[in-house]
Order: structure tokens, then C-alpha cells, then sequence
């Protein structure tokens, strides 16, 4: 864990304690050079907390912070070559634009033209140049976003952390900055800590995903890695929507998985390296990846349903049904017709499955 | 604030008219709310608007012990303003008022940015700076008259350490026994200041302050730069209190001085409380007490239109 | 914020397991600790000073007080002073101390308290929920008579109860404090029936309640601390008045205030002023009590009346 040329943030045994309470506890991670980290959680995980620490925001109670291979645990915010995008914008409502985005440079003493250049640039990738002489409260939601992110922009910085910065947004704007952060770090190549309790956006930006709860992170891993092998029940929950089917049950000793008067085999499911120590555990399968109809039967496991519940949902439909038992549900094409109560053929690949112990929640 | 109570009128009356099958007499309609606001129409119509503008015309008349409707035109302002002890009230009043209205808004928005600082016994450094508000002026007036009493107070402790010649009598010396006013006055209202000033503070969003410290800003530019300007009507609304207060003040000077050395320490609430029902000259007291009206209007109108007018 | 100074030592750079670890080290006397609680520190004496003051003199002897420096503790603590202000201080020509105003304010304060929250409340409810035309008319020429100067109204008030022949009693005076409080207090209620789920107001309707159903058994029990904050504002407001007590009331009703004044500021007879300074407390006690018991509340409820000036 040196932190050596691919280095950009390092973390070494960070822990966070408000008195009592313990927000982060003994935490490492390291960030490559430019690479796009995401912070995911739900709220109340330290996720934003631990963005507060990298920055300098908030002093640790243990451990190490590197940026750029020095160590900064006691450095000020200022100094730690960071730049930070809020949820709330926290632009300076009383300067126009262009005040707000070279303030922190002046008082820094930074020459003239200079901050001239820079700004120029910054307005220039973000497309604010028209914006420069207004206030914040003239601007749009979007507008005020991206000046908050030209704000971290002059600063000149290797390391970009957004602390939420599309929460405040609609659907649709969110989805448009989204891609506008994406190609922003693209061109940039800085190295960006993200945080998000959005797991979409955690999907569709992030390099890799760092999956947090309780003031540890459960995961780190690329995107798909998170979503096909979680390594535990709450990370496997988390991410996914519809959410993952969850049914409890047996494992027998490497043999199948039993619920109710369901059996499903497991010899093509990979257990992990500690292996199937058999016992109460809980099956997850993706609704995506329950085959229905006639696929269904080329699977190697597959059963008689019968539809409960259809939820059309516009790209595709939701279908509910029961399987040993317990709820379950799969995606269907959009143009599918389905009556309640109709019968059908469901299977899936448990290849494609998770299981989980049931005492621990941890990944089999 | 006006919005929510309009939105259940809409939906109210037309129950109120549904529940009845003939249509009665509107003054009927809703009459136990308009019984419940017997107190505010009269309280509106009769002391407020019924009593202002009753002593503003009896201001033109030359009424002495009771009130006659004899017009006598201005004559009663042109007295007014050729006496000296209203031009020495109005010369206080502005005296007291300017540093009024600098010091508690300066002392007031000091105490409170140090209360800001996540400071350990917060709350009992607010109840300290706060405390003196609980009391009257009268209380206020009479302890600080004791304090700056020359033959026991402040002078005489200093003067008991060796310093002979140390002179602090504010109170026993006509060319400053306003500021020796002021200074009792301070004492009590800067907590309320502090008060309105530091909920404003907590108001203001913590990522603004995340934001300069990752920008480097130094906190006393953050404070003057980007957080006072934020304040702003948390600052014109304290500026409304203040003034208020301040054409107001009475008590504490009839506490501290009665208006002494002379007439030196004279506040107009004093000249209309003194004409009114000692001098038995009404025509006069009505006369000084419209001019507080007027000085009122001055700073509230412009308040009032900056504060509601642009919203409409 | 982002002052505690410390000498992060440099370190070598990216070298593991090395440098500044943990919490940045903060010294408990720091400048700007020192500073900080400096300044507070002597702040909060000034503020305490006149309380001491106060205090200290009440407690010593008038040959004592001749001597001594006003700040400096009583040598030998005497209760006299507070005895003879609550029961043998003169004002005038009576000598029966203050306990007599502190009774008249007492009779003033409590119906004073009770009958202006009683029609505030009342009123503030019927605006926020039973809008009638022109009751909007009346709550705004309402709030802007707040900041009219008391000065002003005070004489057609005279000749309005001496009309009805309260002028000089205490009822008038009640009378009084109900008006003039019902500015602030109209808007508190007001503000806080606004607030409140606009379901709550109309499940009730629907259930049949009428107005004095719904203010009695759903927006009175749901009240209560604002009820709390309004008899704060009320209670010290009216106890700390001077100028209506002294305007609508007789010697003999008039309210502690007037009385204290009186007594501290005659100009007959030897002045005493340990005296003066236990009748000053006894008349600020009540208003510091209510403050150090209600605490938070009490900061609300100025915030609210501080347009009351």
C-alpha cells in the first residue's frame, strides 16, 4: 500500500468517533490516479462523513489520509489540493459567478491573469461563459450545479470530491449532469471521490463502487462486480431495482438449496473460497435473470408459477408470483400480457445467484 | 406567512354555505369568528386608528387641560419647534438612536459570531448576555444610575485605586449623560440582538462555511464577504427593532436622570408624558406625540415596502 | 474555525506508516482559545457586574456603603435593607414599602396575562382558520399599530375609560395590557394555527366540530407551548411596564415600577441605597425568575415579541 505513482488518495485505518458513537470505523481505501471512486450508501453510513475527512473537514480520530503520496491528516483543507462540490451548491449568493469562482483564488493571492486564464477555462468546459456576471439566485438548479463544480475546477486540483452534488435536482437534470460529470472526468482524468446514496448514479459513473454501511465498507469493487457477486445480503439489497429475490431456506452439504417443497441445485453455483458449509441461508436471484416461458425450460432449474401481481413499469413489466412459498418476482418484456392467476413457467441460472448465510449475510 | 391561512378560506366557506339550506344574511355567515374578532376590530378600528388620528387632529387645536376642538393651525408644531427642550429631546433621540443602532447591531452580531464558534458553555454565556433583557428599563435605569453614581460608583472605585483625577460622572454631566444613557441601554437590549443575530447565523447553510475553508478563505473574510451579506434581512429586520425601540424610550431615562442634569438627558416620549398630564398643555403633548408618529412612519414605510411591497 | 495553530511537523512524503496520525493535536490553550474565551469571559463579567453590584449593596449597611467601593463583598451581611424595601419604604405619603406595588402588579399582571391570551388566542385561530372579509383588513392595521408609538394612542385611551369609568383602576389597566398585547400575541397564535396540518382542521370539520369544538378539543390540547412562550412574553411585559402603570393607574394601585421609581428617585430624606438596590432586585425578580426557569423558551418567545420593542 505504498502510496507510489498510481496513488492518488490513500487512506490508512481511519476511524471517526463523536464521542461514544462511532461514525467510521478502521477504514482503508485507496483511489488509483484519476480514477472515478463512489461512495454508496444509505443515509446515516459515514459515507459523507468520510468525504468530510478526506477534505479536511473533519478531524479523524485514527489513522492516515495520503493525497498525492503526503500525508495530510493534519493538513488544512485548503492545502490538501482538493476541490469540493456540495449538495446545496453553497455558492456565495451575494457574488455573480465569476466573483464566486475566483474568490478563494484571490484571497489566496493568486495573480491576475492568472485567475483570468483560469476561470476562462473552467467556464469554457462547463459552458457558464454566458453565466459569469449573474448571481446565483438567477440561475437554474443545473446552472448553479455547475458553477459549484467550475468552483473546484479553478482550484487547479488533482483530486475532485462531490459530496451528493445531484441530490438537489430533478430526474431529469440529474440524468443530464450525470452524463455531463462523466465526460467532465473523462476529459479531465482527475481522480474523483464520489458520494452517492443514488445507486444509479453509483453504477453508471464509478470505476469502482465502495458500498458503505455502518462506517464500514462492505464492497469495493467495479460496478458490475457489486451487482452480480454482492459479498454480503445488505450489499446484494442495496443495489438492484426492482430488488433482488431473497428466499429463505436450507442448503444441504454442496447439494441444493431447499424451500418449502422447492429444491433448487447448486452443483453450478460458485461457492466461495471458504466453501458450503451448508445450513439456514438465503437465496437471491436478480428478477432480470428469471427466464420465463418457454426459456425457462432450457435453465438448469425451472418450476410452475402462477402470476399474482403484473406491474407494467414502461421498458419492461414486473411479474410477482410465489416460489416456495415465498414472494417472488421477474421481469417480462413490455409487451407481454399477463392475466392474474395465469399459469407459467419460470427458471433461472443459480450460477447467476447469491447466496448468503443466514447467521452472518455473508456471501457463500 | 399569509399563504396557508388564505388557501383554507377557499376551502371553508363553501362548506359553511353548503351547511345551510337558505341563504342567510352574510353578517351572520361565520359569526362565531367574527365574535372572536370583536377585540381586534375594536383594538384595530377604535384605539389604533380611531385614537392615532384623533390625536392627530386634536395636534391642531390649542387644547390645554381637556381636549377642545379649537383650530389653531400649526400652531402648535411652530411652538414645538422653537422650544428647546423638544429640540434637545430630538437632538437625544438622535444621539441615542445612532448609537443604539451601531452598537447593539456591532456588539450583537460580535457576541453571537463568538457564540458561533462551537463554543463549550454556550448556553450559559447566552443566558448571561441575555439575562438583563428580562428586566425592566426601570430596574436597568436605577442599578446603573447606581453604578455611575460619582460619589460611590465607578469614579469613586477608580479614584480609591490612586487615580485622583479619574472622572466618569455621565450621568451628572449635561454634555454626555445621553451616552451615560446609552450605555445602560446597551446593557440591556444587546442580548436580544445577540439572540436574532446568532438564530440567523444558525440559519445559514454549514456548507457555505465547508465551501471557504476548502476555498481557504480566512474566517473574518468569510464572516464579512459572504456571510453578512447573507444576513441581510436577518439585519434590516433587527434594524426595525432597534429603531422602534428607540423612538420609545421612556422609562429609562425617567429611571436614570428624570430628564437631568436640567433638561439635559430629555427624550420626546418624556416631553408628551410631561405635557400631556403635568404641563396641562394637551395641544402640545399632541403635537410632539404626532411628531413620534411621523419619525415612525419614516422608517417603517420604506422597511415595510422593501420587506412586503417587492413580494406582490 | 480553522485557526488552532500547530506545527505540523513536515514529513518526509510518501513514506507509510509515518507522520501525522489521528486527530490533529490541539492545545486546550491555544490563541484562540485564549482569545475566545478571554473575550467571553470578560464580556460575561460586565454583564454579571451590575447583577453583583445590585447584590452586594442590598446586603451591607449604609455606614458600609459611605466607606466601602461598590464592588467589594459586604463584611457584614445584613437582610435589613430588604425588609424595610418590601415593608416600610416610602413613597409619598405612604410608608408601607413595596410590597404594595408588588401586589398591584401581581393583580394587574395575572387577568392581564389571562384575558389578552385568552382573545389573542382566540383571535389568532379565527384568522388562521375562519377567514371572514375584512378580517384580513383589521390583523394588518393590527400588526402596523404595533410599532405606532404608545404616546400617540395614550390619551384617547384616557378619555375611552374614563368614559366608561375605569380610568385610575386597576381593570382599566388590564384593560390596557390586553390591547396592547394583542398585536404580538395575535400573531404568535396566528402564526402557530397556520402551522398546523390543514387535515387535522378539516377531518374536524367533517366530524361536525364547530369553531369553539375544534379550538377546544383539537387546537387548544395540540398548543401548549406556545401557550407557554405567550405567558412568558406577557408576564414579563407587563410586570417590567412603567409607562401605562404610571398614565391609568392612582397611587395607591400603582404596579411595582412605578412604586420602585418612586421610592428610589424621591428627592426627600437621607438616600439609602442599600435600600433602593433591594427594592430594584425585588422588583427584577420576578422577570429573572421566569427567564432562568424557561430558559430556550424564553429566547423564542422575544424572538417572537421583539417587535414589541
Amino acid at each position: 500500500m505504498t502510496a507510489a505513482n498510481g496513488t492518488s488518495v490513500s487512506i490508512q485505518n481511519l476511524s471517526l468517533n463523536f464521542g461514544a458513537v462511532t461514525v467510521l470505523e478502521t477504514l482503508n481505501l485507496d483511489v488509483a490516479n484519476g480514477e472515478f471512486i463512489v461512495l454508496l450508501g444509505p443515509s446515516g453510513c459515514g459515507k459523507s462523513t468520510l468525504l468530510n475527512c478526506i477534505a479536511g473537514l473533519l478531524d479523524v480520530s485514527q489513522g492516515r489520509i495520503f493525497i498525492k503520496g503526503k500525508n495530510v491528516t493534519w493538513e488544512e483543507p485548503k492545502d490538501r489540493g482538493i476541490g469540493m462540490v456540495f449538495q446545496s451548491y453553497a455558492l456565495y449568493p451575494q457574488m455573480t459567478v465569476e466573483k464566486n469562482l475566483s474568490f478563494g483564488l484571490r484571497v489566496a493571492g493568486t495573480p491576475k491573469d492568472e485567475i483570468a486564464k483560469r476561470i476562462a477555462r473552467a467556464a469554457e468546459i462547463l459552458q457558464i461563459e454566458p453565466l459569469l456576471q449573474r448571481k446565483p439566485a438567477a440561475l437554474s438548479g443545473g446552472q448553479r450545479q455547475r458553477v459549484a463544480i467550475g468552483r473546484a475546477l479553478v482550484r487547479d486540483v488533482d483530486v475532485f470530491l462531490f459530496d451528493e452534488p445531484l441530490s438537489n435536482l430533478d430526474a431529469k437534470l440529474r440524468a443530464e449532469l450525470r452524463v455531463e460529470i462523466k465526460l467532465l472526468h473523462r476529459k479531465l482524468q482527475n481522480t474523483m471521490i464520489y458520494v452517492t446514496h443514488d445507486q444509479i448514479e453509483a453504477m453508471t459513473l464509478a470505476d469502482r463502487i465502495a458500498v458503505m454501511k455502518g462506517g464500514v465498507i462492505q464492497q469495493l469493487d467495479a460496478p458490475q462486480t457489486i451487482y452480480n457477486r454482492p459479498v454480503n445480503r445488505f450489499v446484494a439489497g442495496f443495489l438492484g431495482s426492482p430488488a433482488m429475490n431473497f428466499i429463505d431456506g436450507q442448503v444441504a452439504a454442496g447439494t441444493a438449496f431447499k424451500t418449502g417443497n422447492v429444491s433448487i441445485p447448486l452443483d453450478r453455483y460458485a461457492f466461495d473460497a471458504a466453501g458450503n458449509s451448508g445450513g439456514p441461508c438465503v437465496f437471491g436471484i436478480r428478477p432480470e435473470h428469471v427466464a420465463f416461458g418457454e426459456a425457462a425450460n432450457t435453465m438448469p432449474f425451472a418450476t410452475d408459477a402462477a402470476v399474482e401481481i403484473v406491474e407494467p413499469m414502461g421498458s419492461d413489466t414486473l411479474v410477482w408470483t410465489k416460489l416456495g412459498g415465498h414472494n417472488f418476482s421477474f421481469r417480462v418484456e413490455a409487451e407481454k400480457t399477463l392475466r392474474n392467476g395465469e399459469p407459467i413457467r419460470i427458471g433461472f441460472d443459480p450460477a447467476r445467484a447469491s447466496l448468503f448465510d443466514s447467521q452472518s449475510g455473508n456471501r457463500m | 406567512m399569509h399563504t396557508q391561512g388564505r388557501d383554507r378560506t377557499a376551502l371553508t366557506q363553501p362548506a359553511d354555505e353548503m351547511s345551510k339550506s337558505e341563504r342567510p344574511n352574510p353578517l351572520f355567515r361565520n359569526l362565531n369568528a367574527k365574535v372572536a374578532s370583536i377585540p381586534m376590530i375594536l383594538t384595530a378600528g377604535v384605539v389604533f386608528v380611531g385614537g392615532t388620528l384623533w390625536t392627530v387632529l386634536y395636534s391642531f387645536t390649542n387644547s390645554k387641560l381637556l381636549p377642545r376642538l379649537n383650530f389653531v393651525g400649526l400652531d402648535q408644531y411652530y411652538r414645538l419647534w422653537v422650544t428647546p427642550r423638544w429640540l434637545i429631546s430630538i437632538e437625544n433621540l438622535l444621539i441615542y438612536g445612532a448609537i443604539s443602532l451601531v452598537f447593539s447591531l456591532v456588539i450583537g452580531f460580535l457576541l453571537a459570531a463568538l457564540l458561533d464558534q462551537k463554543i463549550r458553555f454556550e448556553d450559559t454565556f447566552r443566558t448571561i448576555f441575555l439575562y438583563p433583557f428580562a428586566l425592566s428599563f426601570i430596574v436597568t435605569g436605577l442599578v446603573w444610575q447606581w453604578l455611575l453614581n460619582p460619589d460611590f460608583g465607578i469614579q469613586h472605585v477608580v479614584r480609591g485605586l490612586g487615580w485622583e483625577s479619574f472622572s466618569f460622572d455621565p450621568l451628572y454631566n449635561s454634555s454626555i449623560v445621553i451616552y451615560g444613557i446609552s450605555i445602560a441601554a446597551l446593557w440591556q437590549g444587546t442580548g436580544l440582538i445577540m439572540c436574532l443575530m446568532l438564530a440567523g447565523l444558525r440559519g445559514i447553510d454549514e456548507d457555505i462555511w465547508k465551501a471557504a475553508r476548502v476555498d481557504g478563505i480566512p474566517m473574518w473574510k468569510t464572516y464579512l464577504f459572504i456571510i453578512i451579506p447573507m444576513m441581510r434581512p436577518v439585519f434590516i429586520t433587527t434594524l426595525v427593532i432597534i429603531a422602534s425601540g428607540i423612538v420609545k424610550v421612556y422609562d429609562l431615562v425617567v429611571a436614570q436622570t428624570s430628564g437631568g442634569p436640567g433638561i439635559a438627558s430629555e427624550v420626546p416620549a418624556k416631553y408628551v408624558y410631561d405635557y400631556m398630564f403635568f404641563a396641562q398643555n394637551l395641544g402640545q403633548g399632541f403635537a410632539a406625540s404626532t411628531m413620534m408618529l411621523l419619525s415612525v412612519v419614516i422608517v417603517i414605510v420604506p422597511w415595510a415596502y422593501l420587506e412586503f411591497g417587492r413580494r406582490k | 474555525m480553522s485557526m488552532a495553530n500547530t506545527n505540523a511537523p513536515t514529513i518526509a512524503a510518501s513514506q507509510d506508516n509515518a507522520g501525522p496520525y489521528g486527530p490533529k493535536p490541539r492545545r486546550v490553550f491555544s490563541r484562540r482559545n485564549i482569545f475566545l474565551y478571554g473575550t467571553l469571559f470578560v464580556i460575561a463579567a460586565y454583564y454579571l457586574l451590575p447583577l453583583y453590584v445590585m447584590v452586594v449593596t442590598s446586603l451591607k449597611g449604609m455606614p458600609e456603603i459611605r466607606l466601602g467601593n461598590i464592588f467589594s463583598p459586604p463584611l457584614e451581611i445584613t437582610f435589613e435593607p430588604w425588609v424595610k424595601a418590601w415593608s416600610t419604604a416610602c413613597t409619598g405619603l405612604n410608608c408601607d414599602g413595596l410590597s404594595r406595588g408588588f401586589w398591584n402588579s401581581v393583580r394587574i399582571t395575572v387577568p392581564s396575562v389571562l384575558l389578552s391570551i385568552a382573545i389573542a388566542s382566540v383571535n389568532g385561530y379565527a384568522l388562521a382558520n375562519w377567514r371572514f372579509k375584512g378580517a384580513d383588513t383589521f390583523f394588518v392595521i393590527l400588526i402596523v399599530g404595533a410599532f405606532i408609538p404608545y404616546q400617540v394612542m395614550i390619551y384617547p385611551i384616557v378619555i375611552i375609560l374614563r368614559e366608561i369609568g375605569l380610568y385610575g383602576s386597576l381593570s382599566g389597566l388590564v384593560i390596557v395590557h390586553s390591547i396592547f398585547g394583542m398585536p404580538i400575541l395575535t400573531l404568535l397564535f396566528r402564526n402557530y394555527f397556520s402551522s398546523m396540518p390543514e387535515e387535522l382542521f378539516r377531518a374536524a370539520r367533517v366530524d361536525g366540530a364547530g369553531f369553539w369544538g375544534i379550538f377546544l378539543r383539537i387546537m387548544l390540547p395540540m398548543s401548549l407551548p406556545i401557550f407557554v412562550v405567550a405567558i412568558i412574553l406577557q408576564v414579563t411585559g407587563i410586570w417590567n411596564d412603567f409607562l401605562f402603570g404610571v398614565v391609568y393607574t392612582r397611587p395607591d394601585t400603582y404596579p411595582m415600577t412605578v412604586q420602585l421609581n418612586n421610592i428610589v428617585n424621591s428627592v426627600q430624606g437621607v438616600k439609602e441605597y442599600n435600600v433602593n438596590m433591594a427594592a430594584t432586585i425585588l422588583t427584577g425578580l420576578v422577570p429573572l425568575i421566569v427567564y432562568f426557569i424557561s430558559g430556550k423558551l424564553f429566547v423564542r418567545g422575544i424572538a417572537a415579541g421583539a417587535v414589541k420593542g
